[in-house]
């Protein structure tokens, strides 16, 4: 069997896993795991990019989707009246000093010859900046959250309300999650092996606590709810006198109807992103700055050799990998129509796109796409399997007995085991991945 | 007076708590280094394994407690202690056989076994899980203070009081004993210096005769002891709930790698360091100031620094500053 046709089967397997969970348990279900495997697929591309065309170690995805999170609900929501003339241009001109002082700390520390005096000086230059800072900074936070603090308190956004114009947003956010990588890759490129790791894993809880906390921003965990978005809403597909007689006509209830409809919209705008997405990729990949990459993933010493400029190569590609991260982030903001800071964990939103990606075979764009969708379809579904299969185990004994009622609760928590076996038994039994790097 | 006032409030919400968390990370982050060291990988299974040695001692104190056997003043989970170390020695040996012989014996690059260390993290993470739910569980009992703000202000008659746990003692001694046994292990025992000899170099070691098979076993069952000591100290100090261990693994990887990997000194010295920063920025210094100014001069403010949700970012943020400067942290630490 060739590769290609190895390759589609594994593909129909996984597309007629989701179809039979269609059949068997609700339609509704089923479009729910396409959509968040599109976007997982994504995800997938993005950590591949890094991980399978140029070997760099980021265990800070979530950070760069909860950046794009943030950039669905900052090009969607509408601006709060009054919220900039209160506090927002204090904190504007909180930022500026604060980059002013940073500007005046680098030019003191060369105009300066080194030694205490040096030291001092910009210790004490940070300490007043900081204070400064904060008595800026501070009466436009406040001033901000005080506007009616149970639906806005922040500062809003750009208003975007219009359809399907509010697919912009997964632009912008891929656009704030390379920002955010420029000066993450800035900084922490130079560091070593697993230094880079953590410091990758350190950035992204620092950016997920910066969003629980500054509410001014996105108003902090009592999140933003109710985001515009691309597809109709359901309330107004069942007003539709149109729309329900059409569903009349299939023989569907209208409620049912316009779920699948707003989810199916949802599906085809995902695809068309995931294609591009996907195209753009494997283009690069078979172009003479993919073999690059590789080769300097392959060899770093000899790349440098040949002249290639290694810092520079990991920074690009850090930026790029990190921005269909933000995209997948600002895709799946727009799809919950809520950012929600407290749900981001590392173990679902970093550790878990890893498992796709090796899984699915690290280095092959295909490979990584397979592996968000089948990897997502297991976290779905294993739970419900768990819960029959302990139901199965415990069928013989008496009811009511403590150890069936542990084991029956406990089977919610087969999904983190499930997830690390798959793991082990593929790095053991076929490290490449299901589709490796040809 | 007033410095005196000072002092002890400082004492009470700053040095003591910050001690018992600095303790804590510390033995944390021994264990993580000493992986480094011997394996040459950073384990992200540390937090989980933390939390399974500690899950094995609140079991078997359960147990204690319902044969009505307890240690007085002293919680029981100090007589499970043992127990749940021998629990942990036996899954981490296990582990070791069924997943990390392979990639060793493979010579795997650093980066795979990190990987590989991730697929371990979420099977003990589903394990625990799995025996004891994810709730948080009581296991502490025992006095409850060795000395309670109300009597430290009645013997002393100051303004302020100063309160520590039994929790925070027992922490503090716990670890200064751990860690002058591990030292003695590894600077006086043949076996101690041939681990050290194996981290040093490699190829020199196994030159000279040393069975690694036997110096990566022997860091697995310290590693073991270590966690689990970590593990429930940190339970008995705040709670046990499995999800705040795996938690707790960044600003233990932040103190292992602030004082440089692989190197014990460096990883206390990074558990304090990062443990005094976390609890100074968040702190309100209000009251201390309070006292040590004159009245005009008292701050409106609470005068803290970040808010006190910012704890975990602040270890980050530690950690990248110091990244920044020593590229592999304060005492040196190794890069494979």
């Amino acid at each position: 069997m060739n590769s290609a046709v190895k390759n589609t089967l594994l593909f129909a397997v996984v597309g007629l896993m989701i179809l039979y969970t269609g059949f068997a348990q609700s339609w509704n279900t089923a479009l729910l795991i396409l959509n968040m495997g599109l976007i997982s697929a994504i995800m997938a591309l993005g950590v591949n990019l890094q991980w399978g065309f140029a070997g760099l170690f980021n265990v800070g995805i979530m950070g760069f989707v909860a950046l794009g999170g943030l950039a669905a609900v900052l090009t969607g929501m509408p601006p709060t009246p009054g919220a900039w003339s209160a506090g927002g241009w204090n904190i504007l001109a909180a930022f500026v000093f604060a980059l002013l002082t940073v500007v005046a700390v680098v030019m003191v520390r060369g105009r300066m010859r080194a030694g205490w005096a040096r030291s001092v000086v910009i210790i004490l230059m940070m300490i007043a900046g900081f204070f400064i800072y904060r008595a800026l900074f501070d009466p436009g936070v406040e001033a901000v959250e005080a506007i009616n603090p149970a639906l806005t308190g922040f500062l809003g956004g750009l208003g975007i309300e219009r359809g399907i114009w509010v697919a912009l947003a997964w632009p912008v956010g891929g656009l704030f999650a390379a920002a955010a990588a420029w000066v993450i890759g800035k900084t922490a490129l130079g560091l070593r092996s697993d230094y880079l790791a953590i410091a990758t894993l350190g950035i992204a809880e620092i950016i997920i606590a910066v969003l629980k906390n500054e509410d001014w921003l996105a108003r902090g965990v009592k999140n933003v709810v109710g985001l515009p978005r691309p597809a109709p809403f359901e309330i107004d597909l069942q007003n539709d006198p149109g729309f329900v007689e059409s569903a009349a006509g299939y023989g569907m209830d209208p409620v049912t109807a316009s779920t699948l409809y707003v989810k199916l919209a949802y599906a085809g705008l995902f695809t068309v992103v995931l294609v591009i997405l996907l195209v753009m990729a494997q283009r690069a990949l078979h172009s003479p700055w993919g073999r690059m990459m590789r080769a300097i993933r392959d060899n770093e010493v000899a790349a440098e050799a040949m002249g290639k400029d290694v810092t520079a190569r990991h920074l690009q590609i850090f930026v790029l990998g990190s921005a269909v991260c933000g995209i997948a982030g600002a895709m799946m903001t727009t799809l919950d129509g809520q950012l929600t800071p407290g749900t981001y964990q590392p173990l679902r939103f970093t550790f878990l796109v890893w498992v796709m990606v090796i899984v699915g075979g690290s280095g092959n764009n295909f490979g990584a796409v397979l592996g968000g969708f089948l990897i997502w379809f297991l976290w779905v579904q294993v739970e419900p399997m768990g819960l029959w299969l302990m139901e199965l185990i415990t069928s013989g004994m008496a009811d009511g007995s403590p150890l069936k009622a542990h084991l029956i609760e406990s089977a919610a928590h087969m999904r983190l085991f499930t997830m690390g076996v798959v793991l082990l038994l593929v790095l053991r039994f076929s490290p490449r991945g299901l589709i490796p790097e040809r | 007076m007033d410095f005196l006032n000072a002092f002890i409030a400082l004492s009470n919400f700053v040095l003591v708590p910050a001690i018992a968390y600095g303790s804590q990370l510390a033995l944390g982050a021994l264990g993580v280094t000493l992986i480094y060291g011997i394996l040459r990988f950073s384990n992200f299974a540390h937090g989980d394994t933390m939390a399974f040695g500690a899950m094995v001692t609140v079991l078997f104190t359960w147990l204690f407690q319902s044969w009505g056997i307890s240690l007085g003043p002293l919680p029981t989970a100090l007589l499970a202690l043992p127990l749940g170390i021998a629990g942990c020695m036996l899954l981490l040996l296990a582990t070791d056989r069924v997943v990390y012989r392979f990639y060793r014996a493979q010579k795997a690059k650093p980066v795979i076994l990190v990987i590989v260390s991730l697929g371990v993290t979420f099977i003990m993470n589903g394990i625990v899980r799995f025996i004891i739910g994810p709730d948080d569980q009581r296991f502490l009992d025992g006095e409850r203070f060795i000395v309670s703000a109300r009597t430290f202000k009645e013997m002393t008659g100051l303004e302020e009081g100063l309160a520590i746990k039994t929790t925070q003692g027992i922490t503090l001694i716990t670890a200064v004993i751990v860690v002058a046994l591990l030292f003695w292990f590894l600077n006086r025992t043949r076996t101690g210096k041939s681990m050290r000899a194996y981290s040093d170099n490699e190829d020199l070691a196994l030159l000279s005769g040393i069975n690694p098979e036997r110096v990566v076993m022997i860091t697995w069952l310290i590693v073991a002891a270590l966690a689990t000591i970590a593990g429930v100290l940190y339970g008995l100090d705040k709670s046990f709930k499995p999800f705040t261990y795996f938690q707790l693994l960044l600003p233990i990887f932040a103190s292992a790698i602030v004082g440089g990997l692989g190197n014990p000194i460096g990883a206390i010295a990074g558990g304090f360091v990062i443990a005094f920063s976390e609890v100074t920025v968040t702190y309100a210094w209000k009251k201390v100031l309070g006292y040590l100014m004159p009245e005009s001069l008292e701050p409106d403010g609470l005068v803290q620094l970040l808010s006190t949700d910012y704890k975990l970012a602040v270890s980050f943020l530690i950690l990248l500053i110091v990244l920044l400067f020593k590229p592999t942290g304060l005492f040196r630490g190794k890069a494979v």
